[in-house]
């Protein structure tokens, strides 16, 4: 099935399978390979993207279920004046060790301090509870988002 | 992992989906927004042979006030439920619940409706509409039913919707009384070991992973209206439950946890 998808900025089109998942679309159709996968189970938030300027776990989508819609990866975050303020904070706070999950965490970070007025160091970890990071780097990321949001 | 082979079609309109469904039988699949049906497609727990795409159908999105009745298109996500102006005043537990339900990249994604047809035991909020008593209307080919929550339930990921018919609607009463709901879990994003929703300060209180459906707490509601206190209501919060044992708890340990939080929720609420 034809899928049309504008994907940061761009307006790429493709023959997927209804089965194929937004991340697989983006990885191997689009090769945005910034977007990982780490988990099976919807549980690791590792391949969130902004889908119509909203955190959405790309493994928890069908590529069909986002024709039309307008995605952004962590490859489109950066403009041309450099880096989002987002990766910008993470970049001064030191806000990754293996950085497997940055990508992710970066998107719905994005997506969190847009959505919710005045975070709190709380409300930053209770709005990152659907990102895991395996290092348990959370104290900088937390850090990170704050600084971001100010 | 990736999902079996499906097959696909969008129906952006009830009616549409209804044709759909009728056309393609009793192994096609409503997709709304996913969160619940994809994970099991992807575990090839579940293997629809059509996916129904409403996802796209826009006069199933929103949320009315009109006099005492809050109407909800069954496609409206938990975010907007969550942030909605107008469900805080007229109904903050539904807000409240669905501000609880896993990460807010499910809740941009994940729709009420389709949570209630999933009919997870497990979810939060099922068991909201539940407590505040709330009313689902159907449409199958032979034009639209009302079904009372009470109702809908029906068995372990089993609700009273026909193979046929698609839940469009979700009608609930303003409810502006003391309200409540506890929500235990041990890991970030999961679903409740055990939850409680409490509506009209005890008027309407039901149970969250306890049985094989959501299920109304009759014997607490019964204690509550006799005039009983939170403590003695909650007392009795496990009678009638048969709650599963799993990875996180055991039988015993949910009906310890569900006295427990409902006194908890009773105390918030008022009760």
């Amino acid at each position: 099935m034809e899928v049309s998808v504008t994907v940061n900025g761009q307006v790429r089109t493709a023959d997927v399978e209804p089965r194929t998942l937004l991340a697989h679309f983006l990885r191997d159709d689009l090769g945005l390979t910034g977007t990982n996968i780490g988990c099976d189970t919807s549980s690791c938030g590792a391949c969130t993207v902004l889908v119509d300027g909203r955190s959405a776990k790309s493994c928890t989508m069908l590529a069909v279920q986002a024709d039309g819609a307008d995605v952004t990866t962590i490859e489109g975050l950066a403009g041309e004046d450099g880096l989002h303020p987002m990766q910008q904070a993470f970049h001064e706070c030191h806000a990754l060790q293996c950085g497997y999950c940055t990508p992710g965490m970066v998107m719905a970070a994005v997506s969190l301090v847009d959505e919710y007025s005045d975070l709190d160091a709380d409300g930053v970890r209770e709005g990152l509870e659907g990102n895991l990071c395996r290092c348990t780097g959370y104290q900088n990321i937390v850090k990170a988002v704050l600084a971001a949001s100010e | 992992m990736i999902p079996a082979a499906v097959g696909y079609v969008r129906a952006d309109s009830a009616e549409a989906a209804v044709a759909a469904l009728g056309e393609h039988g009793d192994e096609a699949k409503l997709l709304a927004g996913g969160q619940s049906l994809i994970p099991l497609m992807r575990l090839r727990l579940a293997r629809p042979s059509v996916l129904v795409d409403m996802g796209r159908a826009e006069d199933l999105r929103g949320i009315s006030v009109d006099g005492d009745t809050v109407s909800i298109g069954a496609l409206t996500s938990h975010s907007a439920l969550e942030h909605s102006v107008e469900l805080a005043a007229a109904c903050p537990l539904l807000a409240h619940v669905a501000s609880q339900v896993g990460d807010p990249a499910v809740r941009h994604r994940g729709t009420l409706g389709g949570s209630l047809a999933h009919a997870d035991p497990a979810s939060d909020l099922p068991a909201a509409v539940l407590a505040l008593g709330g009313t689902l209307v159907a449409t199958g080919p032979g034009g639209s039913r009302e079904i009372a929550a009470s109702d809908f339930f029906t068995g372990f990921l089993e609700s009273a919707l026909a193979s046929d018919e698609v839940l469009t609607t979700v009608h609930l009463p303003v409810s502006t009384g003391g309200w409540a709901y506890q929500k235990f879990n041990r890991r970030a994003q999961d679903w409740a070991i055990v939850g409680v929703a409490v509506a009209e300060g005890g008027a309407g209180v039901s149970l969250v992973n306890m049985g094989s459906t959501p299920l109304r707490a009759a014997a607490v509601e019964a204690a509550v209206a006799g005039g009983a206190g939170a403590s003695d209501a909650a007392a009795v919060a496990a009678d009638g439950t048969e709650p599963p044992t799993d990875n996180n708890a055991d039988g015993a340990y949910r009906e310890h946890l569900v006295r427990v939080l409902t006194e908890r929720a009773l105390v918030a609420a008022g009760a």
